[in-house]
């Protein structure tokens, strides 16, 4: 985090915070690579807003040390480490005008009036606010004063980037818009980002890898597909998406994989998915399921009963009852949750071998 | 809309007792100090011709002035340094603060003249510290003048410069000075180029109230100023009491009425009513 114009290695030792008997943060133990786009995502109370708080020298955590770029900063002042910071809300200062908020990382660093003004009005160009400059906050749209919370923390070219919900209060339309630009903005000055949301859809879109808390616990570390396709837990399948369960009996490992019963069919898996008991729970996410009049040899599937749809313009989403009763929701075509309502009976659901997961059964 | 009829109805009629009260004992009399201003001794505009020509007049008019705005920044200073320690404090800071915000409302300002009298006349407690400990020979001379007036009148004033600040320093975002630190700036620079203009609404409320408030002050100058540093509230004192010059003293009165209330229409652009108190 000290060396401008360079991307910080951030190593997170057994961090722990505790406020009074409120453990909020324990034993985080992370490495965030140099130029990585890094998404610390969870419920709120989850501890990762602390993390952030840590990381960014406002926050001294209870136990543990942090290091950038092998140097100890545990005990390192906000002001010394010099991280950007886009807050929530964007904190921008209300009395100084779009330069000015700009120019005020660089005038702390008491650099020359040429420099601030040729580096200001390159990162106005860049974050697209040309024609801005003289105007206070107050008289932006929420979008452009995002750009500015988002200049105002890179012109200095910090080593880290550290981002805490910054478009929470945008709507979906200028969100998505907004998303698009940090990750060209990741890209184009590659610095490293590390970035706090609590939605998975966000979470998932932009960044390099996701690390998911709950209850003051890091509780996985992946790149997006790596959690979305293999979590390591429930809290973790459940929380990025819509996920089915079906319980697994008589698991045993197989070959590249495992196999099991559910509903008196066996199931096959395919992949990383190993046995860790005899009973466990099926995890398949809605998108890799099917339906199909007839079951097939040799393919996954068990019988289900339609119950319902909800009309989502590009798909359907049909909740269906197995027969035993538990309940699967699949996101299907249109056409296909027609025809499998109107038949009233039972349909085939199947999935592929390499698409269901096995997490332990019961708990967490 | 019936309801909301009724509802204004019972609000004017539980206002009505105030406004009366208003009309009969401040409006009312004010009228009639106004038209003593254009008739004594005769009809015309004589009375304001003579506070515009007269030096000893206009010496008290500026003297007001003078120790209002000295008394204004004083108050205002030494009001930011206790508000910011009483809203951004440590809670046993906060207790401590509020105590010296509140005691001086608790005691009446005829108590508060007579005790700086004690403390800086001749023979009063500083004067006689400072001769013992041998850093001065002769006594000062602290009180009977401006400086003890301007004294008397920071302390008394300096509880109502904190109530506007305290608004302003409250309503700050306090993500604004952790960004400030985390772009790099000390806690120094964070207070004097983020935190003080953030809060500049409340140093110009509490500035503009501390002005008004001065410029009327009659108990503390009388005292502490011993007669001989009259401000323009005791000149209309003595006017009206002290000599049969009613017209001059109606005519100072109007003017200064007129120009309060210029300021107090200054001061509500900036502060609501409701932060003052």
């Amino acid at each position: 985090m000290q060396q401008p114009g360079r991307a910080a290695e951030i190593k997170a030792i057994g961090i722990g915070k505790s406020f009074g008997s409120f453990r909020a943060l324990d034993g985080l133990t992370l490495d965030i690579g140099r130029g990585e786009f890094l998404t610390l995502l969870g419920p709120s109370g989850s501890g990762k807003t602390t993390f952030l708080m840590i990381l960014a020298g406002f926050v001294q955590p209870t136990d543990g040390r942090l290091f950038s770029d092998g140097v100890d900063i545990t005990e390192r002042p906000a002001e010394q480490r010099a991280a950007g910071m886009v807050f929530q809300g964007y904190a921008l200062f209300p009395h100084m005008s779009v330069e000015a908020n700009i120019a005020f990382p660089l005038k702390v660093r008491k650099k020359s009036a040429a420099d601030i003004k040729r580096r200001i009005s390159e990162m106005i160009e860049r974050v697209g606010l040309k024609g801005h400059e003289k105007k206070l906050p107050s008289q932006l749209s929420g979008g452009q004063q995002q750009r500015v919370a988002l200049a105002r923390a890179l012109v200095f070219e910090p080593g880290v980037l550290l981002l805490d919900e910054p478009f929470s209060a945008l709507d979906k339309g200028l969100r998505g818009q907004m998303q698009a630009e940090m990750k060209r903005l990741h890209q184009e000055t590659g610095t490293t980002f590390v970035f706090v949301t609590h939605d998975q859809s966000e979470a998932l879109a932009l960044s390099s890898r996701v690390a998911i808390f709950n209850h003051g616990k890091l509780l996985q570390v992946g790149a997006p597909d790596e959690v979305y396709d293999r979590p390591a837990n429930r809290f973790v399948a459940e929380f990025l998406g819509e996920i089915n369960m079906l319980p697994l009996k008589d698991v045993r490992n197989a070959d590249n994989g495992a196999t099991g019963l559910c509903e008196d069919r066996t199931i096959t898996l395919r992949g990383n998915a190993s046995a860790v008991g005899s009973n466990a729970i099926l995890a398949i996410r809605p998108e890799y399921m099917s339906i199909a009049p007839e079951a097939t040899a040799g393919e996954n599937g068990i019988a289900a009963t339609a119950v319902a749809s909800t009309y989502l313009g590009a798909a359907t989403r049909l909740d269906l009852t197995t027969r035993q009763g538990a309940k699967v929701t699949v996101s299907v075509p249109n056409e296909v949750a027609a025809s499998a309502l109107s038949k009233g009976n039972s349909v085939w659901l199947t999935w592929p071998a390499e698409k269901g997961f096995l997490l332990p059964d019961g708990g967490q | 809309m019936k309801a909301y009829l009724s509802d204004r109805m019972g609000a004017a009629l539980l206002m009505a007792p105030l406004l009366l009260f208003l009309g009969a004992a401040y409006a009312w009399p004010f009228f009639g100090v106004v038209n003593w201003s254009f008739t004594l001794p005769e009809p015309g505009l004589g009375q304001y011709g003579t506070l515009l020509s007269d030096p000893l007049v206009q010496s008290v008019f500026v003297r007001t002035l003078r120790i209002a705005a000295i008394v204004t920044i004083v108050s205002v200073a030494a009001a930011y340094a206790i508000t910011v320690v009483w809203v951004r404090g440590t809670p046993a800071q906060r207790v401590i603060a509020e105590f010296c915000i509140l005691v001086p409302f608790w005691i009446s300002v005829l108590t508060r003249a007579f005790g700086w009298v004690a403390l800086l006349s001749n023979r009063g407690l500083f004067n006689t510290w400072l001769q013992a400990i041998g850093f001065i020979s002769e006594p000062l001379t602290l009180v009977r003048n401006e400086f003890g007036v301007i004294v008397g009148m920071t302390h008394f004033l300096i509880p109502f410069a904190v109530f506007p600040l305290a608004s302003s320093m409250r309503s700050l975002d306090d993500r604004v000075l952790l960004a400030a630190r985390g772009l790099g700036s000390s806690r120094m620079r964070t207070f004097w180029s983020v935190f003080v203009p953030m809060t500049r609404s409340g140093i110009i409320g509490s500035a503009l109230i501390v002005f008004v408030f001065s410029l009327g002050f009659f108990v503390t100058p009388a005292i502490l100023g011993g007669g001989r540093s009259v401000m323009v509230a005791e000149l209309i004192y003595l006017r009206i009491f002290q000599s049969p010059d009613w017209g001059l003293g109606a005519a100072i009165s109007v003017v200064l009425v007129l120009f309060v209330g210029a300021l107090m229409a200054l001061v509500f652009r900036y502060v609501r009513p409701r932060q003052l108190i």
